[in-house]
Order: structure tokens, then sequence, then C-alpha cells
């Protein structure tokens, strides 16, 4: 199997066979790169053996998503301890990530216990800089104004929590879409943050790498669960004109990739369980799997941006 | 006569707010809260992001309840706000209002909106 691209129809960097085969290596816990129309794949397990520092790349972040602090159900009953093995991977890498970002679904149920769980596991993280966006489960009790009093401190967040921010030339979106959820809808972000995104990214220009990120999927994975966002089309309107848009997400505890022209829609895997894939269940939900297999379906996302490549390198990675 | 102390203050604030709360409550009144010590057969599980039986007559004055069968956390919320929400319901746990004024009444899981239901009122 190769490693390269065969064919790139769309000048995407992606053709279909490679991406099948990313797919599918990503569901087997193997890591994939798509980085500057190469597309290469590793294990986890070579990387640690050769103990060598990715390539060398002018920004790098990593991706965690869904630990969901508190859950204590069968899928796992210990979340914690699986967090703290995705804080061990990240201590563990040869090039530690400039910052990380948390796409959401810190706690099980908004328990500011859960909350203090989850800081108090986060500091023995090495990368100290953390950029947040709200899972459905961090708001239930009181709009996300826990969630927004501890984890907006470093930015300025507007309205019910949306930001934005720059590093190395690369502009990061932090949108919220769990909020205000209409009955029988999607997720949503809604027209005052619709509009200022329309505003944040007018006086860029259409060579800036953009990165958004937001917890429920800003594509239609499978909306008969509820995994997508109503107004989303909109949001991607407003970046279209741009060369380079990365969307990640979480909530649906899968890596799963799609793209579209200049945009990279990806999602992570959890720390703490895995949900079945889209349709294959009768409800989405923790999915119960054997232990043995448990920390193979759990994992983080390292995300690596280089100066003059049109796509950023996304490399997923289990804990197994 | 009594003066308002910043204590006495503070007190009739609590009171008007609370007054003000059963207020909405009456006016909204139609359901409500309610203890679940006695039996009642309205009772609406909650499987497989779902609510069964999603729609439910009920006669004005019985009572229903809610349960989460999940592992994931559900609640209930009035489409028109007409009667108060459930907190986040974790697994197993109960909801439960009594039906007032003969209406239909829709509902949702604001955690996960795709999730709906109808509650029709009757006369008893």
């Amino acid at each position: 199997m190769s490693d390269y691209i065969s064919h790139d129809q769309e000048h995407d960097g992606i053709d279909r066979r490679g991406f099948l085969q990313c797919m599918a290596w990503a569901g087997t816990g193997l890591l994939w790169t798509i980085s500057g129309g190469v597309l290469v794949s590793r294990t986890l397990a070579q990387i640690a053996k050769a103990r060598a520092p990715l390539p060398a790349t002018d920004l790098s972040f990593l991706q965690i998503s869904d630990s969901h602090i508190g859950f204590s159900k069968e899928a796992n009953k210990d979340v914690t301890a699986t967090f703290r093995i995705a804080l061990d991977r990240i201590n563990a890498m040869p090039t530690p990530p400039s910052f990380l970002i948390h796409t959401g679904d810190i706690t099980q149920l908004s328990k500011p216990e859960e909350f203090d769980t989850f800081d108090e596991v986060l500091k023995s993280c090495r990368t100290k800089d953390v950029f947040y966006a709200p899972g459905e489960h961090d708001v239930l009790t009181d709009g996300g104004k826990l969630y927004r009093e501890r984890y907006l401190k470093s930015v300025e967040g507007k309205g019910s929590g949306w930001y934005s921010f720059n590093k190395n030339g690369v502009h990061f979106i932090g949108l919220v879409n769990v909020l205000d959820l209409q009955a029988g809808g999607l997720g949503q972000l809604g027209d005052e943050q619709l509009e200022w995104l329309e505003g944040d990214v007018k006086v860029l220009g259409a060579d800036t790498p953009i990165v958004v990120f937001a917890h429920i999927p800003l594509w239609a994975v499978n909306p008969q669960w509820g995994w997508g966002t109503s107004d989303s089309e909109r949001a991607l309107g407003y970046l279209k004109r741009f060369g380079s848009v990365t969307v990640l997400n979480g909530h649906i505890h899968q890596v799963l990739q799609k793209v579209e022209g200049n945009v990279t829609f990806h999602t992570a895997m959890s720390t703490a369980f895995p949900q079945p894939a889209p349709g294959t269940a009768p409800s989405p939900g923790p999915m119960k799997v054997p232990a043995e297999k448990l920390r193979s379906m759990l994992g983080l996302t390292s995300v690596q941006y280089k100066q003059g490549k049109t796509a950023l390198a996304v490399v997923d990675s289990n804990l197994s | 006569m009594t003066t308002l102390t910043p204590r006495n203050k503070k007190m009739a604030l609590l009171c008007a707010i609370s007054f003000l709360n059963l207020s909405i409550f009456a006016l909204a009144g139609e359901m409500k809260e309610a203890d679940t010590t006695d039996n009642n057969q309205n009772r609406i599980e909650i499987k497989d992001f779902a609510f069964n039986p999603q729609n439910l007559t009920v006669k004005s004055g019985e009572k229903i309840t809610w349960i989460n069968r999940d592992e994931e956390p559900h609640t209930v919320v009035s489409v028109e706000k007409q009667f108060k929400k459930s907190t986040a319901l974790d697994t197993d746990q109960e909801f439960t209002i009594t039906a007032g004024a003969p209406g239909t009444y829709t509902y949702f899981c604001s955690v996960h909106p795709k999730m709906t239901g109808t509650i029709v009122v009757v006369k008893s």
C-alpha cells in the first residue's frame, strides 16, 4: 500500500483511494497525515520507536475532545484515568504542541466538581495553553455560565463564548453551537454569532489559513442523530474565499473526515468512550466494547501547519 | 413599624421573587412539578434517545413521570415554556409533573433537540 497519492482529480491533495485507505487506517488505530498534497501514514508505535519528531513545522497544536469527566457507566468506568493517559501521551511527544484545543464535553453533567477534577488532572500537562469550545454537556444547568467563567479567561469571549485568535499566521475561530437549541433541530450557531463571524473574517486575506473549532460537527454527519449544525452552511459561506480552512469538531467520538474544495472537516476521538458509527445502532450514545479494545477507540488529534503548504496535517492517534 | 435593614431588604426581595415565581407558575399553571410518591400510570420512558410513548393523552390532574433509561443525560422542556423544565436527568432519574388545563403540550430534550414528544391533556 503506497503512502502517497496516485490520483488527485480535485486538486485537494486527496484521491478517493487514498481517502478510503486513511479512513481504514484511522479505524484500525493507525496514524494518518494529509499535508500539502502528500498523504503519509505511520503508526503510533513507529513514532514511539523512532523517538523522532514529526517533520519541522511552523506550528503544531493538539486537539482533545469529549473527556466527559463524571461519566462512570459500563462504556468506561474510569474516564479520568483515560483522560490522564491522553495527557501522558501529549507529555511524551518528541515535539510538544504549542497549545491544546478542547472541543467540548469536558464534563458529563456540568457539575462544579467534574470541572474541578478536569482542571486538576490537566495540571499534569506540560502544554499549558488550552483553548476551549463548549459541548452540550458543559452547559446543562446554567446556559454555560460556569464554563465561561472557567475557560474563557485567556480569550475575549463574545456572546455565549465565541472568539478568535491568531497564532503564527493562522487564524483560529472557536464557535459555540450547543446553546439555545430548538425543538426538532440540530446544533445551532445563531444570527448573532454568524454576524460576528462574517465581520471577524472580512478583514483577513484569502491566503490566511483558517482553523474553525466547535463541538458539534459543522457538516451533516448524521442529522437523524442530531450530528450536524443547522446553520453551518452560512458560516462556511463566509469562509469560501479562503485557500485553506480546517474545521475541527468533537461530539461524535470517532474520526471522520470530509474534504469539500478548500475545506477539510475533521472529527476527533473522545478520551472517554466511543460512539457507534453513524446509522449503525438504534441511537447514538456510549458504546460498550471489550475492555481490551477500549483504548484503541479513544484518542487525540495532532495538527501541524507549515507555511506555504495549502493543507494542515492532521494526525489521529489512539490510546492503545 | 419595621424598618428595612439590609437583612430585611434581602428577605423582602427573596419573598418578592418567590411570590413572582409562584405567580408565573400559577399563570403558566397548567403543569407543575410533583412528588413521585403515589403511583401513576402515565410514565414516559426515555430510551435510545426517544420519548416512549412519544404522544400521551392524560386527564387533567393526573401525574406524568419521565424516567431516563439512557446513559446520556436528557431534559424535558416545554417548547412553549408552558411548564417548568426538568433538570438534566441522569440515568434512572425521574421528573414528574401534574397535568393542568386541557390542551396540547409539546416538549423536547434541550440537550438532544431531535427528541420531541407531545402531551394531550383532556378534562378529567
